[in-house]
């Protein structure tokens, strides 16, 4: 090909001015307002005002905490069940396929404050259909939203059940990518089907599941609608305080954007770190 | 040897059906639950009984979450909004794919570093800076303009399209050069039809995007007349003198007819969604 620099932009620059204006400089200026103090105007230079605040303050660990509890807990809990999902999905035995996957699937279609709004619902505490079949089988009634446990354990729950689907879509087409003969091959050595789940399924799979791990870390690191909405506002009392609730209260009801700044590359140096992590864990092997 | 290999076949198969199928109906519980809600009267979902079937008061629902917000306002700007902003987005995306497919031009190597290097940062990096340009430089607060440039930064779109364009084979292209026809025609009559597939499972999941989108319409445009579906809705959560009823039927306004697309467009969808792996 030779060089068609004038016909090329021209079907370049409209993107690229939108991803310069709103994305690549947006970039650049968090970081640069991360280190002024803007509580007062005009705005000053003043580097260790907000990352000098973000380390010793008690609301950050907390809601760092929290989001790191939800991303142990919640992601690898989905990414096993999201493969469970699309190895079943994929037997050849499975009738009504077509129902099964509407079943999965359908959450990803589902709004955030739609199904917000059904879960605060489904698990009220006297009212929420989960307490009322709990009680029908004569367990006790769980108070999701006045004690931390059962409130983290809603909001990973939610977010389970949202994004499961979401990626069994992403490992079942990795699923499909594997050739059959491997499979065949396998059989013929009369090597057992779990055998070959664990020895030939889950090493091909290796990099489909860590670009779904990756995806929901990052996606998870930034919670904010689920304990915005279901648990109000990070409720019971920071209980589900997250990074992100924390970046909204600082930077739109404080109107505070120094320290939401830096709670916000506080989040990016961790991407950029399990970015790596990921880069290192694909790397081929020597 | 072949009946009980059937057999064992068969026990593997009503297992999988006994795992699965309590599975599928937890799953879509939340959903039904939803449908339910929506049909109840507030003093049907607040009772003490288990009802799992729906009831007759969708409409007298609907009424009062009209009452509580001008959700139908709302929902006509949310279907504006995520038309427009799905046309744009995908011209917009296609169009960058395209040059990036198929012209040698200088800067291509950083353009594509750029693009890559900063895909995993996460959007809340941008939130704050994107709120002060639009909300205090361009005094655009509350304006459809808010809702629908900003978001168009997504590179998404332009990964796939580029990936689109690059498998497909040049000689295609160079018979119309060689007849001197100008490149923006072959992009328009020649690229694109041929990226149909690719364009709709994009504009789905682009459309979907926008219609769900919560946390920067609940910023920027906060205004009663100037919010989008989802953050109405989401205002009425949490206060305390609402009709459920309500919320629900707005959740379902919101959701079932995403579910009827997807029914409809599953292939495009699934296309979309597993394209995010090929990266």
């Amino acid at each position: 090909m030779r060089t068609q620099n004038a016909t090329a932009y021209r079907f370049l620059t409209p993107y690229l001015l939108i991803f310069a204006v709103f994305w690549i400089w947006p970039i650049i200026s968090s970081f640069l307002i991360s280190f002024q103090a803007t509580r007062t105007v005009p705005w000053r230079f003043a580097p260790a005002f907000n990352w000098g605040r973000l380390i010793g303050d008690p609301a950050f660990y907390n809601a760092l905490k929290n989001t790191l509890l939800i991303l142990v807990i919640q992601v690898p809990v989905m990414i096993a069940l999201a493969i469970v999902m699309a190895v079943l999905l994929n037997s050849p035995l499975l009738k009504a396929r077509g129902l099964y996957r509407f079943a999965f699937f359908a959450p990803v279609v589902v709004g955030e404050v739609a199904y917000s709004a059904v879960f605060r619902l489904m698990f009220s505490l006297d009212f929420g259909i989960v307490n009322k079949l709990l009680n029908s089988v004569g367990l006790p009634k769980i108070d999701w939203f006045s004690n931390v446990t059962p409130a983290m354990a809603l909001i990973m729950i939610a977010v389970t059940w949202r994004w499961a689907g979401y990626n069994a879509i992403i490992i079942l087409a990795g699923l499909q990518s594997i050739p059959e003969d491997v499979y065949e091959a396998a059989t013929l050595d009369r090597v057992s089907k779990v055998r070959q789940f664990f020895h030939i399924t889950l090493p091909l799979l290796k990099p489909v599941i860590v670009f779904c791990a990756v995806l929901s870390i990052i996606g998870t690191m930034q919670l904010f609608t689920e304990p915005f909405l279901i648990t109000e506002r990070g409720g019971p009392g920071g209980g589900t305080e997250t990074l992100g609730l924390l970046l909204y209260r600082q930077g739109f009801r404080s109107l505070n954007f120094g320290y939401a700044s830096a709670v916000a590359y506080t989040m990016a140096g961790l991407a950029i770190a399990i970015t790596l992590v990921q880069l290192w864990l694909m790397r081929e092997p020597k | 040897m072949t009946t009980s290999r059937s057999q064992r076949r068969l026990g593997r198969s009503i297992l999988l059906h006994l795992f699965l199928t309590p599975l599928a109906l937890i799953w879509l519980f939340p959903l039904w639950m939803m449908v339910v809600f929506s049909t109840m009267p507030d003093n049907g979902i607040f009772s003490p009984g288990i009802e799992l079937l729906p009831h007759d008061g969708f409409i007298d629902n609907f009424n009062n979450l009209q009452r509580d917000t001008n959700f139908v306002g709302a929902i006509g700007i949310s279907v504006s909004v995520a038309v427009t902003y799905t046309i744009l987005s995908v011209l917009l995306t296609s169009m960058a794919g395209w040059a990036l497919a198929r012209y040698e031009f200088h800067g291509k190597g950083a353009v594509v570093a750029i693009i890559f290097g900063t895909i995993t940062l996460p959007y809340a990096v941008v939130l704050i800076p994107q709120f002060i340009m639009v909300a205090r430089d361009f005094a655009l607060a509350n304006t459809w303009i808010a809702l629908i440039v900003p978001p168009l930064f997504n590179s998404l779109g332009v990964l796939f399209m580029r990936q689109a364009f690059s498998m497909m084979p040049a000689e295609l292209f160079d018979a119309a050069r060689v007849e001197g026809v100008k490149e923006w025609r072959i992009f328009l009559f020649v690229a694109l039809p041929l990226a149909r597939p690719m364009l709709a499972a994009l504009a789905i999941i682009l459309f979907l995007a926008s219609w769900n989108n919560y946390l920067w319409p609940l910023l920027i445009n906060s205004q009663p007349g100037a919010m989008t579906a989802p953050v109405a809705l989401g205002t009425l959560i949490g206060l305390t003198k609402v009709s459920w009823g309500g919320i629900m039927a707005g959740a379902v306004m919101l959701t079932v007819p995403m579910l009827i697309v997807f029914v409809l467009l599953q292939r495009h969808f699934i296309a979309g969604i597993a394209a995010g792996a090929v990266k």
